[in-house]
């Protein structure tokens, strides 16, 4: 008998598809002149002085590990932040947990939450890991359609709907990618009670919080009265600082939940990279001194560019919702009669421009393509002429 | 959120040949207010002209530029304007700062030749009745001039697609 690995894969990893977004990947890499507007990081680099933190930090010799929950220091910048920006009161001794990523943040969530078989409801369109994340953590993802006519918010009504006997948790991911979606205080409130009334943990994953571009700012659910104790918040640095590589989040739960994920953080990870926790401080100490400064010009260019891409989607006569939050506009092309997969292989193909099929965030993203506007203007300009003539043609 | 007239300065800071209806969108304006504010700074002198930023060293032009430390003596009534305005009319001036500290004026200074320039600085410069000193140094390499990096690894590092 022939040596065959997969017999002794685990088969529920194995059955979890790769994610849909590789396949452009693939080809774009290649394709010299190609334009990508699929990049989910932004185009800023690491304000100076905060990659100047880390480096001051690596002559100094912080090469060792640090507590399992992160610095201390940080961690009583990251209350103060989250005291100062969402009216959040977390205790940083216990909990507040220095994560390797936002994404590790949603790990163990899931991870401490689910017993086999659990369901998590996920609103759809959205972030890919999600649903994944689910089924390696032994649980079941439900998926909850969100409408380009809802704004792509997701409904109590809906939430409500998918609500069964195992029904555990739910995601929260606003402001969302792909769409941009975000969540006003009215609609959380309303949200707010279907959790209660039927018992959900929430996690809410608030990583664009900071790309919010409305007067009122981001609402965390987890400051209605109520949801403190049931909620968890996922946040991290990546995208209000400009520091995806860096790999540096945080998690913050009540002690009971915190404690359970130190624990998984401890065996599997020990503690977040130093010299990422070094910089992160440095970023919300500035921060806290200049009034954000760093992440108010990156607001605003990102808002400069946001208003330029929904207005040419409609000028190309097609459907564009306005996102309020994140840096993606998700505009509807149904009327070109393409599939999404269709219309972002055939742009790439004719015209150079990388877009992501909605499809890659869920069955319901059909008939959209998310665009990533974290790209300079220049290049944004080119690449929405080269689409306006690409839909002019079809 | 900055005041109109400051994201129009910046987006045109950055890219000066943004559109009138471009520009209106970014910042949710209408397209007659934005030339209305835009008149508005050209008439008042916030926005003097619309000029590339150029790396001359990639063409092929002779050129040799320096900074020029200048102690003068100040004119009563006039102070150091007038001296100024005598130094800044030269063409060979490119810029002309007052400074605090131990020189007065400090000169960016650009000519074809070395020899050139050295002829600015002994016939025309010093020879000024209130100039009473002069330190030229030559310009060797521009880095980065006017917030623009003139050579370095820039590019975007960023995968092509990422989730």
């Amino acid at each position: 008998m022939s040596f065959e690995p997969s017999r002794y894969l685990n088969q529920t990893i194995l059955e979890v598809p790769k994610s849909g977004i590789r396949k452009f990947f693939d080809v774009a890499a290649t394709m010299p002149g190609a334009i990508s507007l699929g990049v989910g990081e932004p185009d800023f680099v690491t304000p100076y002085h905060i990659r100047n933190a880390a480096i001051n930090s690596l002559l100094d010799g912080e090469t060792a590990y640090t507590s399992n929950w992160g610095m201390l220091s940080l961690r009583e910048e990251i209350a103060r932040y989250m005291q100062d920006r969402y009216h959040l009161t977390y205790d940083p001794k216990k909990e507040i947990l220095v994560t390797v990523g936002a994404s590790e943040g949603i790990d163990l969530s899931l991870r401490v939450l689910m017993n086999p078989g659990d369901e998590v409801l996920i609103p759809e369109p959205s972030y890919v890991s999600y649903a994944p994340g689910v089924i390696f953590a032994g649980g079941v993802p439900v998926p909850v359609p969100t409408s380009e006519q809802n704004g792509f918010a997701l409904m109590p009504e809906a939430l409500a709907a998918a609500v069964t006997p195992r029904t555990k948790a739910v995601i929260l991911p606003y402001p969302n990618n792909p769409t941009g979606a975000v969540l006003d205080r009215p609609l959380l409130e309303r949200l707010r009670d279907v959790f209660v009334e039927n018992d959900l943990i929430v996690i809410s994953d608030e990583i664009y919080s900071e790309l919010t571009y409305t007067e009122e700012g981001h609402t965390s659910i987890a400051s209605l009265p109520g949801m403190h104790e049931r909620t968890i918040v996922l946040n991290g640095f990546s995208k209000a600082f400009a520091m995806t590589g860096w790999r540096m989040g945080y998690l913050c739960a009540p002690a009971a939940f915190a404690d359970v994920m130190c624990k998984i953080h401890q065996y599997t990870i020990l503690c977040a990279p130093r010299q990422g926790q070094v910089a992160a401080e440095e970023a919300l100490r500035q921060g806290r001194e200049d009034g954000y400064a760093d992440v108010l010009s990156m607001r605003e260019s990102y808002n400069q560019r946001r208003r330029l891409m929904v207005q040419s989607f409609r000028d190309m006569g097609l459907s564009c919702f306005e996102p309020l939050g994140a840096f993606y506009v998700f505009p509807g092309i149904q009327k070109t009669g393409l599939s999404s997969e269709d219309f972002c292989q055939r742009l790439l193909r004719e015209k150079k421009v990388v877009t992501v099929p909605g499809t890659a965030f869920g069955a319901s993203g059909e008939g959209y393509i998310r665009c990533s506007y974290a790209t300079g203007i220049a290049k944004l300009t080119e690449a929405l002429d080269r689409m306006a003539d690409f839909v002019a043609s079809l | 959120m900055e005041s109109l007239q400051m994201q129009l300065l910046h987006l045109l800071q950055e890219d000066c040949r943004l559109p009138l209806e471009k520009l209106a969108v970014m910042t949710n304006a209408t397209v007659e207010t934005v030339a209305t504010v835009i008149d508005d700074m050209e008439r008042n002198g916030i926005i003097l002209r619309y000029a590339p930023v150029i790396n001359w060293d990639k063409t092929d032009r002779e050129r040799v530029e320096a900074m020029i430390e200048v102690r003068v003596t100040p004119q009563r009534d006039q102070g150091f304007d007038a001296i100024a305005e005598r130094i800044y009319r030269f063409d060979e001036v490119k810029s002309v700062y007052l400074m605090s500290g131990a020189y007065d004026l400090l000169l960016l200074v650009e000519a074809h030749t070395l020899k050139e320039l050295a002829f600015f600085v002994s016939t025309k410069l010093s020879t000024l009745e209130t100039v009473t000193g002069t330190a030229t140094h030559f310009v060797l390499k521009r880095y980065k001039s006017d917030g623009v990096i003139f050579e370095g690894n820039d590019g975007d590092k960023r995968l092509v697609v990422t989730a």
